[in-house]
């Protein structure tokens, strides 16, 4: 079982940890999401020099500043359009875009479904907390009906995103989804995320213990993510199966591939025979 | 001296674009929009002959972001708009002013506000491009006045965005973007460009925002091995955000310093029988070659008249105008809005010289006969 030990995950090879102590609250999964992120980006054999981190504002986005590469943290909701620019400019790099629910469908939505659409070589990994923590627990996107937020105060009356599915229907290359406490299955994700070739959205079911959970009577942390996970879908069963009993369910693993050509390859392909057609013509 | 290879008649936007290429820009981003559209337009066909990457956007906000995230990867970038677009750049661009990060926004002025009148001219985002963004920030905003300029200028904002580190603003009204006039295409060969200073040496004493004696900190270029943080909070000289206030107040300050720093390189204007007049013209764009026209006929009835037109806009270049000024009576400021330049000619002039702004916002020019019957009247008042 004993890996050589260069071959061995120790994150600790992956954080600035001269920014510790983290900005994170006790209990918040993000910090299982970015371990999931950069165990990948190690199994991968991703050089650190050569991965960009291009994250948004909030909690999520506030992760890259913690990541031993080269990290841009933008503006609200911005990230994905930054690094369509970055990721254009550089293909040698590899961009990795952390962003949240409100950051990516919200102020970001656009951004996203038109990354999906235009399928350049990117991972955008989307923490969902289902709230907008670092700003003070205002409801999100993908806030559940009838939960309570500090801008919902007699409960959410907004039917949430499914962001895996909206991310599905605007073309994206490949789109999954995965719990926190599942860490080792997550980072699997995140790898063919990394892997593939054109636009792939992760979304990452993370948990806000601190503002979101306490609000809701949701439990500790440990009760958060366990009822996360046992609200997980294997993907044999359907719907039709799940609704009486399991009315949360939701599904997790690779939920769509839509493989078509990358972005950046198709331009470069497009540029170079406008070049010849124009040497062609002088 | 750059060599010039060809003469074209071009419209101004057309120009704008070749500029941009000739000055190294490989990577645009837009969003249609009119009256600069042939900006992107020209840019779609030009930029893959030379391997640059064009991208259309979904909208405004996305397209200044991919230019900030293009030019971070160390690509020389700029994107281009009007009135609405301009706008929503703001967001993006107070994050270049404040990570400082190279880029060119093109703004070919339209009616406003809002939607307005996209095809009518208007020199209305002159006080937008100085403060547009929100916070203490520097930018740099460059209005030529002929197709020939446009084509200069846009060179020359890639020169002083990519070694100041300040974004620049090319701003002109529609009359000019639309103009067709001759232009000389530049050998890029023999063009004196500017590049970025980047990051050298070990990566252990290198600070991304460092004090350095000219004020402008080296670039650490992704995949160069220094792994730095952008970000558009408030940093320290390591990059990383802080709020302390002894290091905030220090780290603005050097941003803010650098265009004083580097004014002589910075400022730029033209003076035209400035020396002894007593009535002075201040205007930029289609206002100013009024403004010429009406000087120039002036003279001829002997009136002293003059024009002053800052090339540089933004930092206003105060001393030259100052100068102009000095032995002026009064100072007429045409331009196509309610008056904004204006603003800056009255906290400028010398005490007791007369300010008359002459301002059109119904979507005209300001016509030489309008400038030239105000000389007059002033003139006959001194």
């Amino acid at each position: 079982m004993d890996k050589p030990d260069a071959e061995r995950f120790e994150i600790r090879d992956y954080l600035r940890e001269e920014l510790f102590p983290h900005f994170l609250c006790p209990g918040c999964g993000h910090g299982m999401a970015l371990r999931a992120l950069l165990w990948a980006v190690h199994e991968l054999s991703v050089p650190k020099d050569e991965l960009a981190v291009v994250s948004g504002i909030g909690c999520a986005g506030r992760l890259g500043a913690y990541v031993d590469a080269n990290t841009f943290h933008v503006t609200h909701g911005r990230p994905l359009a930054f690094a369509t620019g970055l990721a254009l400019a550089r293909p040698d790099l590899k961009v990795v875009v952390i962003s949240g629910d409100g950051d990516c469908l919200a102020i970001g939505g656009n951004h996203l479904i038109h990354a999906c659409r235009r399928n350049l070589d990117l991972t955008c990994v989307m923490l969902n907390n289902e709230v907008y923590g670092m700003t003070g627990g205002q409801a999100s996107p993908t806030t559940s009906e009838t939960r309570y937020t500090t801008t919902t105060p007699h409960g959410n009356i907004e039917p949430a995103f499914d962001a895996c599915k909206l991310a599905e229907a605007a073309g994206a290359g490949l789109v999954g989804r995965e719990v926190t406490l599942q860490t080792p299955t997550l980072k699997d994700l995140i790898k063919q995320g990394i892997a593939y070739k054109g636009f792939a959205f992760v979304e990452v079911i993370s948990d806000c213990t601190e503002i979101f959970g306490r609000k809701n009577e949701l439990g500790s942390s440990p009760e958060m993510i366990l009822s996360q996970k046992r609200s997980m879908r294997p993907d044999s069963y359907g719907n039709k199966v799940d609704q009486p009993f399991r009315p949360n369910a939701f599904p997790t693993g690779v939920l769509a591939r839509n493989d078509r050509p990358e972005y950046a390859e198709t331009y470069r392909r497009h540029a170079a025979s406008v070049k010849s057609a124009q040497s062609g013509a002088g | 001296m750059a060599a010039a290879t060809q003469r074209l008649n071009v419209m101004g936007n057309d120009a704008c674009a070749l500029g941009a290429v000739a000055a190294g820009c490989r990577f645009f981003a837009g969003y249609p929009i009119t009256p600069s559209s042939e900006v992107a337009e020209r840019l779609s066909r030009e930029l893959p002959k030379v391997d640059g990457v064009f991208i259309q956007m979904e909208d405004e906000i996305a397209s200044m972001g991919a230019v900030i995230g293009a030019s971070m990867g160390g690509v020389k970038a700029m994107t281009a708009s009007s009135g609405p677009g301009f706008s929503l750049k703001q967001e993006n661009l107070g994050y270049a002013a404040g990570a400082e990060i190279p880029c060119v926004v093109i703004d070919v002025m339209r009616g406003g506000p809002s939607t307005g009148m996209p095809t009518r001219p208007s020199q209305g985002d002159v006080m937008q491009a100085r403060w547009g963004t929100h916070g203490d920030h520097a930018v740099i905003v460059l209005a030529p006045a002929s197709v020939k300029e446009i084509y200069e200028q846009t060179i020359r904002a890639f020169n002083l965005t990519e070694r100041l580190r300040v974004p620049v603003v090319v701003l002109f009204d529609e009359v000019i973007g639309h103009l067709l006039e001759t232009v000389e295409l530049l050998d890029p060969a023999t063009l004196d460009l500017a590049g970025r200073k980047w990051a050298a040496g070990p990566r252990e004493t290198y600070l991304p925002y460092a004090q350095t004696d000219d004020l402008i900190p080296a670039m650490a270029r992704p995949g160069d091995g220094y792994r730095c943080h952008t970000t558009g909070l408030t940093h320290a000289e390591t990059g990383f955000p802080t709020q302390d206030p002894e290091t905030v107040e220090r780290v603005t300050r050097r941003v803010l310093d650098k265009l004083t720093h580097h004014r002589e390189l910075v400022e730029s204007y033209e003076a035209l029988d400035t020396a002894d007049a007593e009535v002075l013209v201040v205007a930029i764009g289609i206002s100013a070659r009024a403004a010429r026209r009406a000087v120039k006929s002036a003279r001829q009835k002997g009136v002293k008249a003059g024009l002053f037109r800052p090339i540089t806009l933004w930092p206003f270049p105060e001393d030259r105008f100052r100068e102009a000024a000095a032995g002026a009576a009064a100072v007429v400021v045409p331009e196509m809005n309610a008056g904004q330049l204006s603003l800056e000619i009255e906290r400028l002039a010398p005490a007791g010289t007369t300010v008359s702004p002459l301002n059109r916002i119904d979507g005209e020019p300001v016509s030489p006969l309008e400038i030239a019957a105000r000389i007059e009247e002033l003139a006959g008042h001194g």
